[in-house]
């Protein structure tokens, strides 16, 4: 019973979150929506027993990365509320909308068809095991997949280097540069 | 009532469409970059509902690296939004097509 | 010791990739010290690998090492290793190569000076000295090939080194061309053994029964036309005399000593498939190339064309050695050859430099007093290669005279042509003696000859000796001094054996001595004395190689123009046409479908969604039904 409570009483926050996001005009009010989403998914990853991930996800997501769209958005001084019109895309509405019921439907038509487990195996059955999903976690990554993981360190390395070159002050093109901007 | 895989599944599968449909109707490039976290976070939760489905770990180890890739992606991200605003103020995603065929 | 066989070629290539990255920024001389480190050591890595060889049991097999460094081509039934093979023959090749090879690096060190391109030369060196090792110690056919192609290219390269020379740049195409037949020789017959004996490499190529016969000619025939491409000989000989537009470094190493001497390499590596046939074929091309290219040198007045057609008169012996079955004789040529044509060469070179890059032999003369060095040298190589005993050329000789003598179809026939040859040999390189550094002064005073550096001359000295005594590794008058041949025996499923009796040797052996002294004699009366009127020794024929190579031209010109006319009028109409026509096909359908790339990141993005969404759609369904 309670965790069906806590399931939905994340689920809510979760869409509430990620309908914020999307709809709201202030890019500020967009990521403090997403903080409320990933807080919510975090809920749902602890009520799997994925206590590390969960963890993962507040530090990494909502601590690091959000703040990181923060800092960016108080850096750029983009705090002015944007209409939610279409410029002169008019496909897009349509498309998104198709999207979005299109997508509904599929859902919709599988829980209808497929009914309760949707995967067709015994729900919230077998555990991981007696161990706890750090361990074995830590096991899967250091073993299998330590290539994958040494790769992933190169690629925050190259991410780091990337995002310094691409926001550096240029120096020698700032004459292009205000030539461009006086030309916009 | 007791909770069931498929309810994370559709968890996952709205949290994926709504964030799938602002990238679509959205034109300003951080909350698209937002929106594409929500998509990837919808994923997460199918993988770590499947984890749990199945009982191995594989599916969390997928997540940790959907978390670091991300990490990146979104580091880069924004490193361009900022090259781009910074020389134009006010860019909009629509404003970009200088690629044009 | 014999596993450090690797580091003989890798010495060589490391001292290329170090020339190619700081090549330019060490300069001149360093460069070229670099270059002959890495050869000098090479060849001291091989002599290490040599004794090691010799510290082996000879008679149970155990002088045959395979190191295979890595699966090269694992492609089903072809297992193609990348591997070294060193055995007595291999062996005896990389000690000479390495040798003469490091000796050369020295030379050109001195040669080269104050050349723009001065480490570019050092770098090429040593590449073809890499890719020649990789041919002599592949174990296998491919890998042979690779150095095969390597030693050609690098032959290009230095050909046309000076390609700002329109005939430098011209003779390089001519020799990569025409080294082209020969390499497709090499392919086809690569192709035939796997198809016939189900392996390339050689241990087991040689341990194979024997093939039918037809396919064993055939084999042995496209063997020896890739051997034709690389050694020079007819009707491929045409592109090694231009080749002597390369620096006189180049053409003592690659076009005298080394490379050109493969051929007889790969027949002799191959010597169990080569047929009765197929031999006898070879013996009579070898013979003719012989008597032809010595007949060319009689009238060259260019100092190096004399010497290239030297080189392919004497390549002919070693053919005509192969063809006769006896393989030990033609290796020992080729090191002999490889001692005084190398000499020859270097000397050559020592007096076009010391003349201010003059060539013609008309306006030289008396130059044994400007360079003593030089000349002394010269002579002994001289008479080396005339065949007077006991220079090592007379042994070789020798011995590829009897084993002519012995070919039990044609014998006496090869060897006369042999005995003319050896005559035609003495006399044009006693002629070349007399012009070049006796006689009368015929240059001017402002060209200065003088003698080289020590870094030119050191080498001479070296291959002086050598051309002087290279005879000991195999003298037939004890048996148990017949070093070369004991050694290199392992290597022979059939080795060969003299069946003429002690007379006949030695009455051979006279006749041969008076034949070059003949040539000699006659060469001192007609240029030196002037007893016998010399203005008509130099026929036109014989200087333009008996229009051999104009006739190729003409036949391409001929028939060949008019089929590339044909061709190209093919290209143009329809090729072209269709090309074109794909072409405009392909813009058209690019502007239609144009407006589809917007520029827009979210037009793109719904084409995206779209796509997913019609995937989703479809495996939904699937799943549902």
């Amino acid at each position: 019973m309670v965790d069906t409570l806590v399931f939905i009483v994340a689920a809510v926050v979760c869409l509430v979150g990620a309908l914020g996001v999307v709809l709201a005009r202030n890019p500020v009010h967009s990521a403090l929506m997403l903080v409320m989403t990933l807080f919510g998914v975090a809920v749902q990853f602890v009520a799997q027993e994925a206590h590390f991930l969960a963890a993962v996800q507040v530090i990494v997501y909502a601590g690091a990365i959000v703040v990181l769209f923060l800092f960016v958005i108080m850096l750029l001084g983009v705090d002015r509320a944007q209409s939610l019109e279409m410029s002169f895309l008019p496909v897009q509405r349509w498309a998104a909308l198709l999207f979005a019921s299109g997508s509904l439907a599929v859902v919709v038509a599988l829980i209808l068809a497929v009914g309760e487990p949707v995967t067709g195996l015994e729900a919230m059955g077998g555990a991981l095991g007696s161990t706890d999903d750090v361990r074995l976690l830590a096991r899967s990554l250091f073993s299998d997949y330590v290539y994958a993981f040494e790769l992933t360190s190169l690629l925050l390395v190259i991410a780091v280097i990337g995002a310094v070159v691409l926001v550096r002050k240029p120096r020698e093109t700032d004459a292009v540069v205000a030539e461009d901007r006086g030309d916009a | 009532m007791e909770v069931t895989t498929g309810w994370y599944l559709v968890l996952g599968a709205l949290l994926f469409v709504i964030g799938g449909t602002g990238l679509l109707i959205r034109r300003n490039p951080l909350v698209m970059l937002m929106c594409v976290e929500l998509m990837l976070n919808g994923v997460n939760l199918s993988f770590v509902a499947f984890s749990r489905t199945l009982g191995d770990v594989g599916g969390q180890t997928v997540v940790f690296f959907v978390l670091v890739v991300a990490a990146a992606e979104v580091v880069v991200g924004l490193g361009l939004v900022v090259a781009i605003l910074r020389r134009q103020p006010g860019t909009t995603a629509d404003d970009l097509s200088a690629l044009k065929g | 010791m014999v596993e450090l066989v690797w580091l003989v070629p890798a010495l060589p290539l490391i001292g290329f990739v170090l020339l190619l990255a700081v090549g330019n920024s060490l300069g001149e001389p360093r460069a070229g010290w670099l270059a002959t480190t890495a050869a000098g050591a090479s060849f001291v890595v091989t002599l290490v690998v040599f004794i090691g060889l010799l510290g082996r049991d000879s008679h149970s097999g155990e002088r045959s090492y395979e190191l295979v460094l890595f699966k090269w081509l694992p492609a089903g039934s072809l297992q193609v290793d990348a591997g070294f093979l060193v055995d007595p023959l291999s062996i005896t090749m990389a000690l000479f190569v390495t040798g003469v090879g490091a000796l050369i690096h020295l030379y050109s060190i001195g040669y080269m000076h104050g050349d723009p391109k001065y480490s570019k030369f050092f770098l090429y060196l040593n590449l073809f000295l890499f890719s020649m090792l990789m041919l002599v110690f592949g174990n296998n056919l491919v890998v042979t090939f690779l150095g095969w192609e390597g030693v050609g290219a690098c032959s290009y390269f230095l050909i046309s080194f000076w390609h700002q020379r329109e005939s430098a740049a011209t003779a390089g195409k001519k020799a990569f061309v025409t080294n082209r037949v020969g390499d497709w020789g090499f392919m086809v017959a690569t192709f035939a053994i796997w198809s016939a004996l189900g392996t390339v490499t050689y241990t087991e190529i040689a341990q194979s029964p024997a093939m039918a016969t037809a396919t064993g000619t055939a084999i042995s025939l496209l063997l020896f036309v890739a051997a034709a491409g690389k050694s020079a000989q007819l009707p491929l000989s045409v592109w090694l005399p231009d080749a002597m537009e390369g620096p006189t470094p180049v053409s003592a190493m690659v076009h005298a000593a080394t490379m050109v001497t493969s051929g007889v390499y790969l027949l002799v590596r191959m010597n169990n498939v080569l047929t009765d046939d197929a031999l006898l074929i070879i013996a009579v091309v070898g013979a003719a190339t012989a008597l032809f290219a010595a007949l060319c040198a009689v009238a060259q007045h260019d100092i190096k064309k004399v010497l290239a057609y030297s080189t392919i008169s004497q390549l002919g012996y070693m053919f005509l050695a192969i063809g006769s079955g006896a393989y030990v004789a033609a290796i020992f040529h080729v090191i002999t050859h490889a001692f005084f044509k190398a000499l020859l060469f270097l000397g050559s070179g020592s007096v076009i430099h010391g003349m201010g890059d003059e060539q013609d032999m008309r306006k030289m003369g008396a130059l044994r007093l400007a360079m003593p060095i030089t000349a002394a040298t010269f002579i002994v190589g001289w008479l080396a290669i005339a065949g007077v005993p006991p220079f090592a050329g007379f042994w070789s000789k020798d011995e590829i005279l009897l084993a002519a003598w012995e070919q039990h179809n044609i014998g006496p026939l090869l060897w006369g042509v042999g005995l003319v040859t050896a005559l035609l040999t003495a006399y044009y390189m006693s002629r070349q003696v007399i012009l070049v550094f006796f006689g009368k002064q015929r240059w001017d005073e402002e060209a200065h000859p003088h003698e080289s550096s020590w870094t030119m001359t050191a080498p001479l000295c070296v291959l002086a000796g050598a051309a002087a005594v290279g005879g000991v590794i195999n003298l037939p008058l004890v048996k148990d001094w017949l070093v070369l041949e004991h050694f290199l025996e392992p290597i022979f499923n059939h080795p060969h054996h003299f069946s003429s009796g002690t007379l006949t040797k030695i009455a051979l052996a006279v006749i041969s001595v008076a034949a070059g002294i003949v040539g000699i004699f006659f060469a001192v009366m007609a240029w030196l004395t002037k007893r016998i009127p010399n203005d008509r020794l130099e026929p036109e024929f014989l200087e333009n190689a008996m229009y051999v190579d104009a006739t190729y031209a003409r036949v391409v010109e001929g028939i060949g123009t008019s089929g590339f006319q044909g061709t190209a009028n093919v290209d143009e109409r329809f090729v072209d046409g269709a090309v074109n026509g794909i072409g405009k096909l392909t813009l058209k359908i690019g502007q239609l479908i144009r407006p589809a790339q917007s520029g827009y990141i979210r037009n793109y993005a719904v084409g995206v969604a779209m796509g997913a969404l019609v995937i989703i759609v479809l495996l939904t369904w699937g799943l549902l039904r």
